[in-house]
């Protein structure tokens, strides 16, 4: 008798694998090979008998099991929303406002969802979509009248909330109706997915429609960390990902448990590269103007983002005297770049451009650097004789600043940082401890795989000098430190420029009166690039402090000699206007 | 300019320069070139980080190996396996087996290790795809012959023999012979254990009569699990070696015999002077007759001229009644000595100077003349020089006599070498280079009138 009625239940058992269900007296399973009792009872099924509740009984029983395996119904939108969710959680422990997340955040995603019309409008896809099968199946049809709401405060709580109550709480009020998408789930688990739209969403191709991918959540990320003009630059953000402070490689492995993801999920969700600064960058105008954004807040002279402040912050990050901070600043004031309507982000613009804050300021200190020692492999040896000599005989006096022990402090630290860098990142896990199918019949291969990987790590890490928790890095916007007593970490930012300046009259001049220009012409060539940077064309400081300062924001060396060619375009427009004249070198004597 | 166009116009500009420096030969190895593949063909797009962080994990325990550093290979190797569950299909195929490969390297030196780890670590790896059971199971056994645990590399064995996966076992039918094989070779050493214990038996005892059973018994086993491998073509010596040794010991010459020509002759096989080494000395211990050894060793000859069996063959070759037999023994001599480490082999010479002698009183000058002509641009130097007079004379006297002596023929007297023994004085041998002297006044190729 038991027996009959347990026939309805036909997973396997967890613990021999065998299709044999019997009840017990409390009604729940027990594996009749195993003696395995499931925490799985019959009373669930039972609740058919309720009245009211007939023709949907119908479907009742398939459907329950499916939900079993299948979790919780849910759309792609959803798991973005998710990572989004977990990401503004993460900057805020970084330490940035509350409003970050409730306000801005919150109120991009909403608009995103109303533009890419899921939400928050007339006719969402999702009810157009499904308006046909609804009446095919004669079902409920006041569900789907309802979704619109739902997806707005109501439905994603965990967004406004701005403490992290337990995230299991807020997705348990389902965000979606499940009674009449029987039909749906069934139709979707044929072609694969996870979430209900899965295959549609991947395969979905409108023009004009911006597609919410993982990178892109960054790219929503950086805007309201823009529109709010946190301390955060773009190249901070991605260390940060790639320090894993923020969740982004393998972000669905913290969705619940219920959202079960698999298949056309896995293209989706699933990345392995990390976020590339100038993909992030374009994403991020791409989005700003897709979501038709006003002009965001004025960026002045003391918002973070000001070349004037970044400089500061760069030069004490690479070791540099304060000093420069003065000659960095004329530079900014001469090209223009710290005005309000260069620096300020505005989408609605013709050509909407947000400014490469670091790159840009970066690229402001190589040109002073420039500036002041040339960098021609000659002219700042000898001025760093020069300091040597003087640095001797006046031992009580503030020492000048010596290039060539700057270098030599400056390449150690740094090859000793990148090493460690490159060390790290070719031991960076990447998959995720849930593993990712594509379809069912690839789930018990994979799930094996995973555990043969687990064990195969367990028994390796026995082997391993250290212990298996490695201590994470404390995120921090500065990436070195600097002391006056380590000899190895010098610290040069109280060295002053004197022995590279000269005073005539009132003013002080460059001692340097010669300058190379990075680039002499521009392309104007279909391709993207505006220089090209070959390395051997160039002499070996000017290519190390490239390379320094490429690795510290994490990009192409070329892309930082085509800011740095940019800024020398503006700070030498005569230059430029009589191009086809061919004169390498420019005199530039300057005041201080 | 893009990237993408320079990026090509470089690699063809070095590809040249390269070209015009370096010949090109079959062995060329650029190991720049891998990297402007992954660069170049893939359009210029870039590869996944996971790829690439991957990569350089893989040539980090590459090198952590090459320094014998097993606690760095190991941390790598942690990371490293996680091309197990690379999303790219090839590379995660071949993932195990490089993982088997680095991993049982590293738990082999590595000094925490110990057999009950890798045997772990071989009995994971061997159920993750079925394409690496064998080999895995294999180099398990090997791995386990290496500590002397004889019975757990004999168990590992016979489970790799039954193993069975439909048609994907059938492809490697190859695998599946060299693990009987190598159950065979296992089986073959305790068949010699017997054999050495039974050798201080009664053979009137009762205990001797139960274990020539349990001897026959055995073997019969063995020639089931080697014979199938060697039919293959391929180098099978040790098998090869053991299982015409039982099949001696049990009297089935002809099988013996037949394996053994099988393998030296069919032209499938690889070329392997061993099988021929292993034919004439049956053929020798069978008293065969001299037509089927000369033939043996003709092919040895023809792979390797300096064998020290080529003496042998040479007496063969002047027993014979054939004359091209005898001019064939000459040529073998001067092949044996064309190489370094025959150089200083007293019977090589003194077959040579017995030989020259009795091919010149033969009336076979033009012989001589021929093996002659394309080393006397080399042999004085190689041979006959001061240097060697000095050493040979003071080292071995009998040596540098018979060396003086085929000087003296091939160069005439008057050659540094056959001069400088001949003036040396040595009470016992004073009689003896007198002779030689006198003989190679008479027989000498070089004619001292010219």
């Amino acid at each position: 008798m038991d027996l009959e009625e347990a026939k309805e239940f036909k997973e396997r058992c967890t613990q021999c694998a065998a299709v044999s269900w019997g009840l017990t007296d409390e009604g729940k399973y027990y594996c009749t090979s195993c003696h395995n009792v499931t925490e799985r009872s019959k009373e669930v099924i039972n609740t058919e008998d309720i009245p009211n509740t007939k023709i949907k009984a119908i479907n009742r029983g398939l459907k329950r099991k499916k939900k079993l395996e299948k979790g919780w119904d849910w759309y792609v939108c959803e798991g973005f929303q998710y990572i989004l969710y977990q990401q503004a959680e993460a900057l805020k422990s970084l330490g940035v406002g509350p409003e970050l997340k409730n306000e801005v955040l919150h109120n991009f995603w909403k608009r995103y969802l109303q533009k890419s019309k899921q939400a928050y409008c007339e006719n969402p896809i999702y009810i157009t979509r499904k308006k046909a099968t609804v009446l095919e199946d004669n079902l409920s049809h006041s569900d789907w009248s309802s979704e619109p709401e739902l997806l707005s405060d109501v439905g994603c709580p965990s967004f406004v909330e701005s403490g992290a109550e337990s995230q299991s709480d807020t997705y348990s009020q389902k965000p979606f109706p499940l009674s009449s998408r029987a039909s749906q789930s069934e139709m979707a688990s044929s072609v694969c997915s996870g979430s209900l739209d899965g295959v549609e969403y991947s395969q979905q191709k409108e023009k004009g429609t911006v597609k919410m991918s993982v990178p892109r959540t960054l790219a929503l990320c950086y805007l309201s960390l823009l529109w709010k003009r946190e301390t955060i630059t773009l190249s901070d953000l991605l260390r940060f990902v790639e320090e894993d402070h923020i969740p982004y490689v393998n972000a669905f492995q913290h969705f619940p448990e219920e959202m079960k993801l698999y298949g056309r999920d896995k293209r989706i969700f699933a990345v392995e590269s990390w976020p590339d600064y100038e993909d992030i960058h374009k994403k991020t105008i791409e989005i700003a103007t897709f979501l038709d954004l006003p002009r965001f807040p004025d960026i002045t002279e003391d918002c973070y983002l000001h070349p004037n402040i970044l400089c500061m912050k760069y030069l004490m990050e690479v070791n540099l005297p304060d000093e420069m901070h003065g000659l960095a600043c004329q530079v900014i004031k001469m090209t223009g770049i710290g005005e309000v309507d260069f620096l300020t982000f505005d989408p609605i613009a013709k050509m909407a451009k947000t400014v490469k804050y670091d790159v840009q300021a970066v690229a402001i200190i190589v040109v002073v650097l420039k500036l002041l020692f040339l960098l021609d492999d000659n002219f700042e040896w000898s001025l760093s004789n020069l300091a040597e000599k003087y640095n001797k005989k006046n031992k009580k006096d503030k020492p000048w600043f010596d290039f060539r022990k700057w270098y030599q402090v400056m390449k150690k630290t740094v090859d000793e940082k990148k090493h460690k860098w490159e060390e790290a990142r070719a031991k960076y896990m990447w998959k995720s401890e849930k593993p990712l199918y594509y379809s069912v019949i690839d789930k018990p291969v994979v799930y094996k795989r995973r555990d043969m990987v687990v064990n195969l790590q367990k028994q390796f890490s026995t082997l391993v000098g250290w212990t298996p928790a490695v201590e994470k890095t404390r995120p921090s916007s500065f990436q070195f430190n600097w002391t006056e007593e380590d000899t190895d970490r010098t610290c040069f930012h109280g060295h002053s420029l004197q022995g590279v300046l000269k005073e005539k009259g009132q003013s002080l001049l460059t001692k340097n009166s010669s300058y190379w220009l990075s680039t002499q012409k521009f392309c104007k060539g279909y391709c993207k690039h505006l220089t090209t940077y070959e390395e051997s064309n160039f002499s070996l400081s000017y290519q190390f402090i490239l390379n320094l300062f490429s690795f510290l924001l994490r990009i192409k060396t070329s892309l930082l000699h085509e800011e740095v060619s940019l800024i020398e375009r503006k700070l030498f427009k005569n230059k430029y206007s009589r191009t086809k004249k061919k004169s390498r070198r420019s005199r530039k004597a300057r005041r201080h | 300019m893009s990237d993408f166009s320079e990026e090509l116009e470089r690699s063809v500009t070095k590809d040249d320069q390269v070209k015009r420096s370096v010949p090109c030969g079959t062995g060329m190895h650029f190991p720049w070139l891998q990297s402007y593949i992954e660069t170049v063909v893939i359009g210029g797009k870039k590869k996944k980080d996971f790829a690439q962080t991957t990569s350089a994990c893989l040539s980090r325990i590459q090198e952590a190996l090459l320094k014998h550093q097993w606690w760095r290979a190991a941390e790598y190797t942690h990371s490293y396996l996680q091309t197990l569950e690379d999303s790219d299909g090839y590379k995660r195929h071949a993932a195990p087996e490089i993982i088997w490969k680095l991993g049982s390297e590293i738990l082999f030196y590595h000094p925490k290790s110990n057999v009950e780890t890798f045997s772990t670590f071989a009995e994971r790896m061997k159920n993750i795809g079925v394409m690496n059971y064998l080999k895995i199971s294999l180099q398990h056994a090997l791995y386990l012959l290496h500590h002397g645990m004889l019975e757990d590399a004999d168990r590992n064995l016979s489970h790799a023999e039954t193993w069975r996966y439909g048609e994907k076992s059938s492809s490697q039918q190859v695998l599946i012979n060299l693990v009987q094989a190598y159950r065979g070779l296992l089986q073959y050493y305790n068949w010699l254990t017997k054999k050495k214990e039974l050798s201080k038996l009664d053979k009137q005892d009762y205990a001797y009569g139960t274990a020539t059973r349990s001897m026959v018994n055995r073997s019969w086993k063995t020639s089931v699990n080697i014979g199938a491998l060697i039919k293959i073509p391929g180098v099978w010596d040790p098998f090869v070696k053991s299982y015409v040794e039982m099949l001696e010991f049990y009297g089935d010459q002809d099988a013996a015999r037949e394996v053994l020509t099988n393998y030296a002759y069919d032209e499938k096989f690889p070329s392997n002077p061993n099988a021929h080494i292993y034919l004439y000395n049956f053929l020798k211990r069978k008293k065969a007759p001299r037509a089927e050894l000369l033939s043996a060793l003709k092919i040895l000859y023809q792979i390797v001229p300096s064998h020290k069996l080529m003496l042998e063959f040479h007496t063969l070759l002047r027993k014979s009644e054939e004359e091209e037999h005898h001019k064939l023994a000459l040529e073998v001599l001067f092949g044996v000595l064309d190489f370094a480490g025959c150089t200083r082999n007293v019977t090589a010479w003194k077959y040579l100077a017995k030989y020259l002698r009795q091919t010149l009183m033969g009336n076979h000058p033009m012989w001589v003349q021929e093996q002659w002509s394309t080393r006397k641009n080399w042999w004085p130097n190689f041979h006959f020089s001061c240097y060697w007079a000095k050493r040979d004379w003071k080292e071995d006297t009998a040596l540098a006599c018979e060396k003086a002596f085929v000087a003296g023929i091939l160069l005439g007297k008057g050659c540094r070498y056959f001069r400088y023994i001949s003036k040396q004085d040595h009470e016992v041998l004073r009689k003896k280079i007198k002779r030689m002297k006198k003989s190679v006044k008479k027989y000498s190729i070089v004619n001292p009138g010219l």
